[in-house]
């Protein structure tokens, strides 16, 4: 169990004037539409309560106005809370002064926009360096962070073009590279990939988990796309009208849903493609070494043409090919039937 | 009075407490310009002097230096070949027809006219850009500095700081200044919510934000607000003349007064020129500067 990086405690956002005063009355269970209708302010956060894992990646879903690119918002305080914590490594962020705010933001934390949020007027390699100019770090040295970045997401030879001379994908390159050369522990991530057309997007969360693997920041990804949230998340959080209704791997979020919302939102995934057979496997070394091995990283769909040859137990193996587990026939079955 | 009068004749003030009220408020001018006017008339002298030097400047160089640099500035302005040549042949009527030492005082007074509004104009549109109050306040002032007739406001000017060069100059920058302040609020207030919150996200500061993010992407609507403070600063040349500024404008006055058609006539064709000149120079030079919306990808 690695370490709580961010810890979100009783964070509530209301819109409006009085934002202030209205806190007890939705502490007491004022609701989002009662809120609206009889005080015309809107309820952005409810009691949000969320431990996120150093080295992570944290989903956070819900459908629009569920209030999850306001609780992105709180983590880099560019939304002020109304009342709660927000702990980064030990540090209220809440509770930071503008200058502390201003190196926060500089030093720990970097952000990817749905929109890409690039500036328009410069070319790639200074849209790059953004955040290193910003800190006042020595140009040469920026200027190679930035080319090393740029290469890594596979722009080179882009660096000096505008960023409408670049497709959509490629702008959210640079907008990753941009937040990846300030060298934060944090990556906040709204909607990154949404505006991308299906094929670009899958790319580029396969570029993001490679990168994860050598980087090991903690990412706060926010999305309303199901399929991104369970290919992507470690934890996946759901967010609906403001309230936090269920947080949890995405196993977990599959095989138990919290309520009816959540349930609306997984019925329509294709389980045997998500669920990966290690978090289905039963753990025993001595099984019989003559049935056929799987991988515990593949998913279920992978195993169905074994079962459905006539094996009724599969081997599962880890990374070095040693059998940790195994899988039966009657499990898969009992997993699909759930539908 | 009657009832009857009372709906057929608007109540006034009595005639005895109007002229009072006129007379107070005009002695409280008077005293107050002959208390002040020599301390404020001593505030604008830099601008006076610096006004006088660039006009001896222009008018006793060497003509043709001053027309090779003009169009120098024209070319590297605006890029364009045939702007330069036509300028060029429009320069050599002006001088022809012995209007040369008469342009040179209007481009001078255009120039520090335009210098000035840019210079108190762009920090007054940040301010207002900043906050909704600010503009809010800002705003009725523009509004009558653009309506309020040139003559009224002139009256209290010539009795502060009587008739010269500095007066004229006021009333100028009066009449011009409001369309930069707007046109800088505007193009700042316009700026790209999302790229704003970028620079936030990455911790710029109030001033990074200014100088990196709002004022360059201002820019092209910044430039169309000094193209207009340009053209108005013009069109005040003749009334500044009736209060002694010197230029284009005194002659088209003067051919008014005597009914002299050509000698208006060629002098309006002069600021016509100059108009059109400032107008096409600085308007590519603002297109120029959104190199970066073109070649794009749509």
């Amino acid at each position: 169990m690695s370490n709580t990086k961010i810890k979100i405690e009783n964070l509530y956002k209301i819109f409006g004037p009085k934002a202030k005063d209205l806190t007890s009355a939705v502490k007491e269970g004022l609701d989002k539409e009662e809120l609206l209708a009889k005080h015309n302010h809107v309820l952005g956060l409810d009691d949000i309560n969320i431990d996120i894992e150093e080295q992570s990646i944290q989903v956070i879903m819900g459908l629009s106005g569920s209030g999850k690119s306001t609780l992105i918002r709180h983590i880099n305080r560019l939304i002020e809370p109304t009342e709660g914590v927000v702990m980064v490594d030990n540090q209220d962020v809440t509770k930071l002064n503008k200058n502390e705010l201003l190196e926060f933001r500089r030093n720990q934390t970097g952000m990817v926009f749905q929109r890409f949020g690039l500036f328009p007027h410069q070319n790639i390699i200074d849209n790059v360096q953004l955040g290193l100019s910003i800190k006042g770090v020595d140009k040469s040295e920026s200027e190679e962070t930035a080319m090393f970045w740029i290469d890594k997401v596979g722009l080179n030879g882009f660096e000096y073009k505008f960023p409408n001379q670049l497709s959509g994908g490629m702008q959210q390159r640079v907008g990753l590279a941009r937040a990846l050369a300030n060298d934060p522990d944090i990556l906040l991530m709204d909607e990154a990939f949404s505006a991308l057309d299906p094929l670009i997007r899958s790319d580029m969360q396969d570029q993001l988990l490679e990168l994860q693997k050598n980087l090991k920041k903690t990412i706060v990804f926010i999305t309303h796309d199901l399929d991104e949230a369970l290919k992507l998340g470690d934890r996946i959080a759901i967010l609906n009208g403001g309230k936090l209704v269920q947080d949890g791997k995405p196993e977990e979020i599959l095989l138990s849903p919290a309520d009816e919302y959540v349930t609306n939102f997984v019925k329509d995934v294709n389980r045997t493609k998500v669920l990966k057979i290690k978090t289905i496997m039963k753990e025993n070394i001595q099984s019989s070494s003559n049935s056929p091995n799987v991988s515990m990283d593949s998913n279920i769909e992978s195993c169905l043409p074994l079962f459905l040859d006539g094996e009724s137990v599969l081997s599962v193996i880890d990374d070095d090919k040693n059998i940790i587990g195994s899988v039966s026939r009657e499990e898969v079955a009992n997993i699909l039937k759930r539908y | 009075m009657n009832f009857t009068e009372f709906f057929t004749t608007f109540p006034e003030m009595s005639k005895s407490g109007l002229r009072a009220f006129k007379k107070s408020v005009d002695g409280a001018y008077r005293q107050f310009s002959r208390e002040y006017g020599d301390a404020i008339e001593a505030v604008f002298d830099p601008v006076l002097y610096f006004l006088i030097w660039f006009e001896k400047l222009l008018q006793n160089s060497p003509w043709i230096i001053v027309l090779i640099v003009f169009l120098a500035l024209i070319y590297f302005g605006s890029r364009s070949i045939y702007l330069t040549i036509g300028s060029f042949i429009a320069f050599i009527f002006i001088g022809y027809f012995g209007m040369w030492e008469d342009t040179m005082s209007t481009v001078s007074i255009i120039g520090v006219c335009t210098f000035l509004s840019i210079g108190f104009g762009i920090p007054i549109g940040i301010l207002m850009s900043g906050s909704d109050r600010a503009r809010a306040s800002i705003s009725p002032i523009l509004d009558i500095m653009q309506t309020m007739p040139s003559f009224v406001y002139l009256i209290p000017v010539v009795m502060l700081l009587g008739i010269g060069k500095i007066p004229g100059l006021l009333a100028v920058v009066i009449y011009a200044i409001p369309p930069i302040i707007r046109l800088t609020d505007l193009g700042i207030r316009e700026v790209d919510k999302e790229v704003l919150e970028a620079a936030d996200a990455f911790g710029a500061n109030r001033s990074q934000k200014l100088f990196r993010v709002q004022l360059p992407l201002a820019l092209p609507t910044i430039f169309a607000g000094i193209n207009q403070t340009i053209m108005m600063a013009l069109a005040m040349v003749v009334i500044a003349s009736m209060i002694g500024v010197k230029g284009l404008g005194q002659p088209v006055l003067k051919a008014i007064a005597n009914q002299y058609f050509t000698m208006g006539l060629l002098n309006g064709l002069a600021i016509v020129v100059l108009a059109i000149i400032f107008d096409r120079v600085s308007q590519s030079f603002g297109k120029r500067l959104q190199q970066h919306r073109q070649g794009s990808h749509e």
